[in-house]
């Protein structure tokens, strides 16, 4: 879904208006050009009484790009998200988000980071007793209950559709729905408010690979028709080398690299060599070096 | 979360030319009531409108655009966009353009036929019900020919929770009760100077009647419903089929011990039942109406007959297997949602207390005739 498909025209005419729309960035992200980073994470320590998960982690997400997390089984990739979600306090360290402190206690900037941030969890978290199209209007009806009924029917349909589900999917509720219908319609009501910054926990484990690669492939249309930022956790090798544009990987309690995936490839770490070089992975760069 | 950069969306007409209209500010989500304003507002007889001013737009700036042009009868191509906003502005454009069915029927027929459909499920229960039973039975019986099948921990473990636990309650219960029909009962008794049937009175209705009835329907209430949503959870989580993937038997493991549990303590609930029943009344006799404990203790070992006592006792089993029954075959039938759970849980407290009066009428009704 390139800008080429469009029927618009663009004018000849230059921009004649304020910096952020120069890019096409997401309206609130900060714009690329200022360096500064979407999500930074500065000391994070996390523990659960004896175990430590983090210890002094630091990360920085950069505005518009994907970025995938990966690292072993318990080696904290949830906790991290949770912890820039704010649904978990860790012992020590420093996040931000937006701009904003994401550890604070001001329910101003809380909610102005929770409104501004959306989540696909790991099996959707849709609320099963409301429809999809319900679903999708939770956030909606929330944050901006003076919208009229119609256009909050319009808008939750145009999300579900964009997340590329049917329309029918809109009435169903989500135990009619499979696994992977029930990811995108997940990704529908991440996507309600329009966020600029999108976490993704797994989204493809569970699904086939067919259904897996379309996935990413609407992860990435989306990420650049709405100019979004993700932060995605995933063990999928085929997802780092088809969509992610920078990897990090977690071990030993802090992210040992952060980079693009040509060369976290090269690092000198036990885990990453072997994760990257076992046989699944050298079935997953095939593929993508067949592909391009 | 509007940052102070942010201005309202505007629309102007382009000077020179009227027909042309020039959009610019947000036109977000934190708009989007000003932007069905101006869009309201928006003249007629448009052949342009020029687009590239807008510094912010985000899904819902564009559909209210394309809801305008739908409306206007527009096409979309008199729009013209800036070039960071083409690729928003193309996939929204690019999603097809199918609306669901709706979600309801109205109308005589379709009132007729949720009518109907209801019928139908009230008869399809009652057939699951007594097949319930039925299988229940089955499975009991042959317990005894395999005994390696009877759970004995958890058959004690439900004991605890549904009869133990309920002590308190039914023995509080009981005691107010007995003690309000003795009180009530005497106020009417007084005026015909019989105000020592007061014992009869609290005897009779408590070891016929009240003290299993009372015990049921708190049962009823705390059991059936917990064993609806235990049950109802497992199934929801597919443990349930797991274990009939283990080659175990959900009757066996789930079903047997909680109806087994109440068979037991339903009875010995409905004696501790019956107990407290009459020492509220003979505490409402010692206290307001002048009847000594040895007088009432005296009267009632003159006027009662075993019979009453075991007409109360013998109804108790029944109940027990009413209500585990009812309770478990709901919990059964959940289907996946956390709604369905509670729907379940609903259903399985209201058929039980109902089930649980329906059959205490007859019974009395029965008892009657025979003469016992």
């Amino acid at each position: 879904m390139t800008a080429a498909t469009s029927s618009v025209k663009p004018v000849a005419k230059p921009a004649t208006k304020p910096g952020n729309a120069s890019n096409s960035m997401h309206p609130l992200c900060p714009s690329r050009e200022s360096g500064r980073p979407i999500v930074s994470v500065r000391g994070l320590c996390n523990r659960f009484g004896e175990q430590v998960v983090h210890e002094d982690l630091d990360l920085d997400v950069r505005p518009g790009e994907i970025i995938g997390i990966v690292g072993g089984s318990g080696t904290g990739k949830s906790v991290l998200m949770r912890a820039i979600l704010g649904l978990r306090e860790p012992q020590a360290g420093e996040i931000e988000v937006l701009g904003l402190n994401a550890l604070t206690d001001d329910a101003a900037q809380r909610r102005a980071i929770e409104r501004n941030t959306g989540v696909l969890f790991q099996d959707g978290a849709l609320f099963s007793s409301l429809t999809v199209g319900e679903n999708v209007q939770v956030p909606l009806k929330e944050y901006h209950g003076d919208l009229p009924d119609s256009l909050r029917y319009e808008l939750a349909l145009l999300k579900v559709k964009l997340a590329g589900l049917p329309a029918d999917a809109l009435n169903k509720l989500p135990s009619q729905l499979s696994g992977g219908m029930r990811k995108r319609a997940g990704l529908a009501r991440a996507l309600a408010l329009d966020p600029p910054l999108l976490f993704l926990d797994e989204p493809t484990a569970g699904l086939d690979p067919i259904g897996a690669a379309a996935f990413d492939k609407l992860i990435r249309t989306l990420q650049q028709a709405l100019g979004l930022t993700v932060f995605l956790i995933t063990h999928d090798l085929d997802t780092l080398y088809a969509i992610c544009d920078r990897v990090a990987v977690i071990a030993d309690r802090k992210v040992v690299v952060c980079a693009p995936i040509q060369e976290v490839e090269k690092f000198d770490h036990p885990w990453v060599q072997e994760y990257f070089h076992g046989p699944r992975a050298r079935a997953a760069r095939t593929t993508r070096d067949a592909s391009s | 979360m509007t940052d102070t950069s942010a201005h309202p969306p505007q629309i102007d007409a382009d000077g020179p030319t009227p027909s042309r209209l020039r959009l610019s500010g947000s036109w977000t989500l934190d708009y989007a009531g000003q932007i069905g304003t101006a869009l309201g507002g928006a003249p007629g007889g448009i052949d342009a409108i020029d687009a590239t001013g807008v510094e912010r737009l985000d899904s819902v700036g564009v559909l209210q655009l394309l809801r305008f042009a739908r409306r206007a009868d527009l096409d979309f191509d008199v729009f013209t966009f800036h070039e960071s906003h083409q690729a928003l502005v193309s996939a929204i454009e690019d999603v097809a353009d199918d609306r669901p069915r709706r979600k309801r029927e109205y109308g005589v027929s379709a009132a007729l036929e949720r009518l109907g459909r209801a019928v139908h499920n009230n008869w399809r229960e009652a057939m699951a019900l007594v097949g319930f039973l039925g299988e229940t039975q089955l499975k009991l019986l042959r317990m005894f020919k395999e005994p390696g099948r009877f759970r004995p921990t958890a058959t004690v473990h439900h004991m605890e929770q549904v009869g133990l636990d309920a002590v308190p309650l039914v023995a509080l219960l009981c005691f107010l009760v007995g003690a309000v029909v003795a009180f009530l009962g005497a106020n009417i008794l007084r005026d015909f100077g019989a105000q020592i049937f007061v014992v009869e009175l609290v005897s009779i209705s408590f070891l016929r009647e009240f003290g299993v009835l009372l015990t049921a329907i708190v049962l009823a209430g705390r059991t059936a419903s917990a064993f609806t949503a235990q049950i109802g959870a497992m199934v929801s989580r597919e443990e349930v089929d797991a274990i009939r993937t283990l080659g175990m038997d959900p009757i066996d493991l789930l079903v047997i011990p909680r109806m087994l549990a109440l068979l037991v303590m339903l009875p010995m609930l409905t004696f501790i039942a019956m107990i407290f029943g009459l020492l509220g009344g003979l505490t409402v006799g010692a206290y307001s109406l002048d009847i000594p404990p040895q007088q009432y203790l005296a009267r009632m070992h003159e006027t009662m007959e075993l019979r009453h006592f075991l007409v109360g006792l013998a109804k108790a089993p029944v109940f027990a297997l009413l209500i585990s029954l009812i309770g478990c075959l709901e919990g059964l039938q959940v289907e996946g949602t956390a709604q369905s759970v509670g729907e379940r849980t609903t259903s399985s407290v209201v058929q039980s207390i109902s089930m649980v009066i329906i059959l205490d009428a007859f019974f009395a009704i029965w008892f009657m005739e025979m003469g016992v």
